[in-house]
C-alpha cells in the first residue's frame, strides 16, 4: 500500500508516532491456516449422553421412512411422506395440502422458539447434541478413530511418510465416510417417495434423474461437511453461534471453567492438597485433557467462546483427571456463570429455571402450539373455492339477460369418493348450468369428487339485469356433502351492467 | 501506509497493520480454505468459457465444446414438447370434433391447447378469453352469425369470413344502402326506426310503420321476415340484445348507410387440423356453444 505520497503532514496529530515500516506489512497473515483438530476419545456422563443422542437421531433419520400408516386404498401408506407430485405432506394421522403450508410455518416457528428456550436454559445443547453437523461429525470421527486410532496415533499418521499402511488407513477412512454419506443422501429421498419402491428403483437404475442428483448432492455435502469441514462449519458458516448469545444470561447453564478454583494453574507436583494443606496454586493441573478432547479445538479455560458448541466433553475429560489426582470433580462444569461466582464467594448456588426470559419463550411456545392444535383439530375436510371470470366481467345474452362464469374448485380432503350438492342462494338466476353435468329435479347439481382430490367445475349463472342490485350482486354457492350434510359456503358476486338500458 | 503490527490491549488481538487517521484494524483472519473456494469458482468460470459459448472474437465468437446455442436449445425443447404431445395429436386427428368431449383426458388437452392457440392467434381481434370487441363478435355469448355448434365453429375456423383466398369462405354482402343510393335518406331513417322497434326503442312510431315496408322489400330476404336472422347466410338477428357494431340509433344508421364487411382469416393451412380442432373445442366451451 504505497500511499505515503498522499499523506498530509499538516493534519497529522503530532503526538502519535507514525511508524512506517514497509517490511512488516507483508508479514501479517490475513488468512488463517487451519489447525487440524484431533479430538481424543473420552468417556463419561456427557459422552454417554452424546452417544445416546447420536443413536436416537440417526435411528430416527434412517428408520422413519420405513414406518407404515394405513390411510386406506386412495392414499400412500408411508407414515412420513412429502409427495411433491401430488402436493401432499403426510405425517402419521396428519395430512397437509399445499394451501395449508402454514402448519409447516407454525412448526418452524415452534422449532425456532424451542431453540431459543433451550438455549436460554442450557446454552448450546442443540449445537452440541442435536445439530446434524455435530451428529454426523461425531459419527465420522468414530469411524476415523476406529480405523486410524486415537488422537496420538492420528497425529503420528498424518505426520508420517506415505507408506502402504498409511495409504490403506486413509483410503479406508474416506471410503467408509463416502458409504455413510451415500446412505445419508439415499435416505433423504425416501421421505419424498414410497420408500420400498424408490429403494428398488435406485438400485435398478430406474429412479428419476432428480433422485440421483439429490443423492449425489447430499452425498457430496455430507462427506465434505462431516469429513473435512467439521468445526469450520460451526465457526465460519453457521449464523447461530453469532447470535445465540442474545438468548443467554448469567443464569443459563453453560459449560464453564471454575477459574476461581483452577487458577493459578500448574503441574501437579507443585500441589500439596493431598497432604491436607491449603494449596498455593489452583486445582487446574494444566494437563490439556480438556483441550485434547474438544471437537472444535478450543481451550474452555479461556471462558465462553464463539467456537464452543457446548457438548461438555471437556467436563468428562477433566473429571477423569481430577479423580486421578484426587481433587474435587467439576472444575469444568455444566453450570451458570452466576453460580460459579457464588461458589467462589462461598455462597449457596441456585438453579433458576423460571426466569422472565424463559417464561416469555415458553408462553410464546404454548400460544403457537395451542393455535396450531386448534387449527389442526378444526381442519375442514371440505373446501370450496370460487374463481370468478373477470374477462369479461359479464356476458350480455341475446334475450337481454346477463351471464357470469365461475370456476368452482371443490376440495375433498377425505379418503372417500364424495358427492356434493351444489346450490345457489341470494340470486334470482334465470339459468344455472355446469358444463358436462345435468341438473337435478330441483335445479341443483351433484358434483362427484374423487377421494383426496380437487374437483374443478365450470359454472354459468344467468340473471335478468332488472333483478340485480346494479354492478355487483352478492350471492353464495353452497356445497353439501350428500352423506354427512357437511356444508361449505363461498360468498361471491354476480356482475352486471351499471344501469339497465 | 503501513505500520507495525501491534497487539490490541482490549481484545488481545493483533492488528493488521493498517491504520487510517489513527483507526486501526483488528486482524480476524479469514480461513484460507475460504479463499481457495473463491479460486475454485474462478477456475470453474474458466471451464464455462471452454464448454459454453463465451467471448466475442473479431468476426465471430467462441462456440464452446458442444456448439450450444439458445436456438438449438429452443429447437430441442420444442421437439421434446412435440414428442410429448404426439400421442394426443394422433388421437385428435382420428376423432371428429363432436367426439372429443367423450374423452375427458383429450378434452382437457384440447382446452389447454386451444386456450394457448387462441391467445396467440385469435385474441388480437376477439379479445383475450373471446370477450369480443366492436366489430369482432364475442364468442362467449349465445348469438352466432354463422352457427355455434361444434361443426359450424370448426367450419368457420377453416374457411374464415370474407377471406378471398379461400374458395369456401363464409360470405355475404350487405348492400351499402345509403352510399350506393339504393334507399332515400328518409327511407333509411324509417327502416332504422323499424329496427329499433324490435327492442322497443323506436322514437317515431309512424316512421317505424313506414320502415316496415322498406324492411320487407330490402332486408327481409337475408334477415328474415321476422328479422331474427338467417344463420346459413350469416345474417344477424336484429331482435335480440346483441349488436356486433353497436345498437344505438347512430350506429344502426351507419350500418344501413355503408354496410359492414368484417373479415376473419381462414385458418386452414395456417394451423394444422388438430390445432383447429383444439380451438373449436375451446371456443365452444367459452359459454355460447350450442
Amino acid at each position: 500500500m504505497a500511499m505515503s505520497t498522499l499523506q498530509q503532514p499538516d493534519i497529522e496529530p503530532k503526538n502519535v508516532p507514525h511508524i512506517v515500516d514497509e517490511g512488516d506489512y507483508d508479514e501479517v497473515p490475513l488468512y488463517k491456516k487451519r489447525d487440524k483438530v484431533y479430538p481424543k476419545r473420552v468417556s463419561g456422563r456427557f459422552r454417554n449422553l452424546k452417544w445416546f443422542a447420536l443413536i436416537a437421531l440417526l435411528g430416527i433419520y434412517w428408520v422413519v421412512p420405513w414406518l407404515r400408516w394405513d390411510r386406506g386404498p386412495s392414499a400412500p401408506d408411508q407414515a412420513v411422506l412429502i409427495d411433491m407430485d401430488l402436493g401432499r405432506a403426510y405425517f402419521f394421522f396428519i395430512e397437509i395440502w399445499p394451501q395449508e403450508v402454514y402448519y409447516i410455518t407454525g412448526i418452524l416457528i415452534m422449532a425456532a422458539v424451542g431453540l431459543f428456550l433451550a438455549t436460554s436454559l442450557f446454552g448450546r445443547i442443540w449445537c452440541g447434541y442435536a445439530c446434524p453437523q455435530t451428529v454426523w461429525t461425531d459419527l465420522f470421527m468414530l469411524v476415523e478413530r476406529y480405523i486410524q486410532g486415537d488422537r496420538n496415533a492420528r497425529v503420528r499418521l498424518d505426520k508420517s511418510k506415505w507408506t502402504l499402511e498409511k495409504i490403506w488407513k486413509i483410503s479406508a477412512t474416506h471410503l467408509a465416510w463416502i458409504v455413510i454419506s451415500m446412505a445419508t443422501g439415499g435416505a433423504f429421498v425416501l421421505y419424498f417417495h414410497d420408500a420400498p419402491t424408490v429403494m428398488v428403483d435406485i438400485f435398478t437404475a430406474n429412479a428419476t434423474f432428480g433422485t440421483y442428483v439429490t443423492i449425489a448432492f447430499l452425498t457430496g455435502s455430507t462427506y465434505l461437511l462431516a469429513g473435512w469441514a467439521r468445526e469450520q462449519v460451526c465457526t465460519y458458516m453457521c449464523p447461530w453461534p453469532r447470535f445465540q448469545s442474545a438468548m443467554l444470561d448469567d443464569e443459563s447453564m453453560i459449560v464453564t471453567y471454575e477459574s476461581w478454583r483452577g487458577e493459578t494453574r500448574g503441574p501437579i507436583k507443585r500441589k500439596n492438597l493431598m497432604r491436607g494443606e491449603v494449596p498455593e496454586t489452583g486445582h487446574c493441573i494444566d494437563c490439556h485433557a480438556c483441550v485434547n478432547v474438544c471437537p472444535t479445538g478450543i481451550d474452555i479455560r479461556d471462558g465462553l467462546q464463539l467456537e464452543c458448541i457446548g457438548c461438555g466433553l471437556c467436563i468428562d475429560a477433566c473429571n477423569e483427571m481430577m479423580d486421578k489426582v484426587g481433587f474435587p470433580r467439576d472444575l469444568v462444569r455444566f453450570d451458570s456463570v452466576q453460580n460459579s461466582q457464588l461458589r467462589s464467594q462461598g455462597k449457596a448456588t441456585r438453579v433458576r429455571i423460571i426466569r422472565p426470559r424463559t417464561i416469555f419463550y415458553s408462553l410464546l411456545l404454548v400460544i403457537i402450539a395451542v393455535v396450531m392444535m386448534f387449527g389442526l383439530a378444526n381442519r375442514s375436510v371440505l373446501e370450496l373455492n370460487v374463481l370468478r371470470d373477470r374477462n369479461p366481467l359479464f356476458v350480455a345474452l341475446s334475450d337481454g339477460d346477463v351471464r357470469n362464469g365461475y370456476t368452482l374448485k371443490v376440495l375433498n380432503k377425505e379418503q372417500a369418493e364424495k358427492t356434493y350438492v351444489l346450490s345457489l342462494e341470494g340470486i334470482d338466476a334465470t339459468d344455472f348450468q355446469i358444463i358436462g353435468l345435468t341438473p337435478n329435479q330441483d335445479g341443483t347439481y351433484d358434483l362427484d369428487v374423487a377421494p383426496d382430490r380437487v374437483g374443478s367445475f365450470r359454472v354459468f349463472v344467468a340473471a335478468d339485469p332488472q333483478t340485480l342490485d346494479g354492478k355487483s350482486t352478492p350471492f353464495e354457492f353452497t356445497v353439501t356433502d350428500k352423506e354427512t350434510g357437511n356444508t361449505e359456503t363461498y360468498d361471491t358476486v354476480f356482475a352486471g351492467p351499471e344501469n339497465d338500458r | 501506509m503501513s505500520t507495525k503490527v501491534e497487539k490490541d490491549q482490549v481484545s488481545g488481538t493483533d492488528t493488521t497493520g493498517h491504520e487510517w487517521d489513527g483507526i486501526k484494524e483488528l486482524n480476524t483472519p479469514l480461513p484460507s480454505w475460504w479463499v481457495y473456494v473463491f479460486w475454485i469458482t474462478v477456475i470453474w468460470s474458466v471451464g464455462y468459457w471452454v464448454v459454453y459459448p463465451s467471448w466475442p472474437t473479431a468476426n465471430d465468437y467462441l462456440k464452446g465444446m458442444f456448439g450450444t446455442t439458445n436456438r438449438t436449445e429452443l429447437h430441442e425443447t420444442m421437439a421434446s414438447v412435440a414428442a410429448e404431445r404426439a400421442p394426443y395429436m394422433e388421437r385428435l386427428a382420428a376423432l371428429d370434433v363432436s367426439e372429443i368431449a367423450n374423452d375427458s383426458e383429450l378434452l382437457n388437452f384440447s382446452m389447454a391447447g386451444g386456450k394457448a392457440v387462441f391467445a396467440d392467434n385469435c385474441a388480437p381481434c376477439h379479445g383475450t378469453g373471446g370477450s369480443g370487441n366492436p366489430g369482432f363478435p364475442s364468442l362467449q355469448d349465445d348469438a352466432w352469425l354463422w352457427g355455434g355448434t361444434l361443426d359450424a365453429i370448426n367450419q368457420t375456423l377453416h374457411v374464415g369470413v370474407r377471406w378471398d383466398a379461400n374458395e369456401d369462405t363464409r360470405f355475404n354482402d350487405m348492400p351499402a344502402f345509403g352510399r350506393d343510393e339504393l334507399l332515400e335518406r328518409d327511407q333509411i331513417e324509417d327502416v332504422v326506426q323499424y329496427v329499433l322497434s324490435f327492442t322497443d326503442r323506436a322514437t317515431d312510431a309512424a316512421a317505424a310503420d313506414r320502415g316496415a315496408v322498406v324492411f320487407e322489400e330490402n332486408c327481409a330476404s337475408c334477415h328474415g321476415d321476422d328479422a331474427k336472422g338467417i344463420q346459413d347466410l350469416g345474417a344477424p338477428n336484429l331482435t335480440d340484445a346483441i349488436w356486433l357494431y353497436g345498437g344505438s340509433k347512430e350506429t344502426i344508421t351507419e350500418t344501413v348507410m355503408n354496410s359492414r364487411r368484417g373479415v376473419m382469416p381462414a385458418w386452414e393451412g395456417r394451423l394444422d387440423e388438430e390445432t383447429i380442432k383444439m380451438l373449436t373445442v375451446y371456443v365452444h366451451s367459452l359459454g355460447g356453444g350450442q
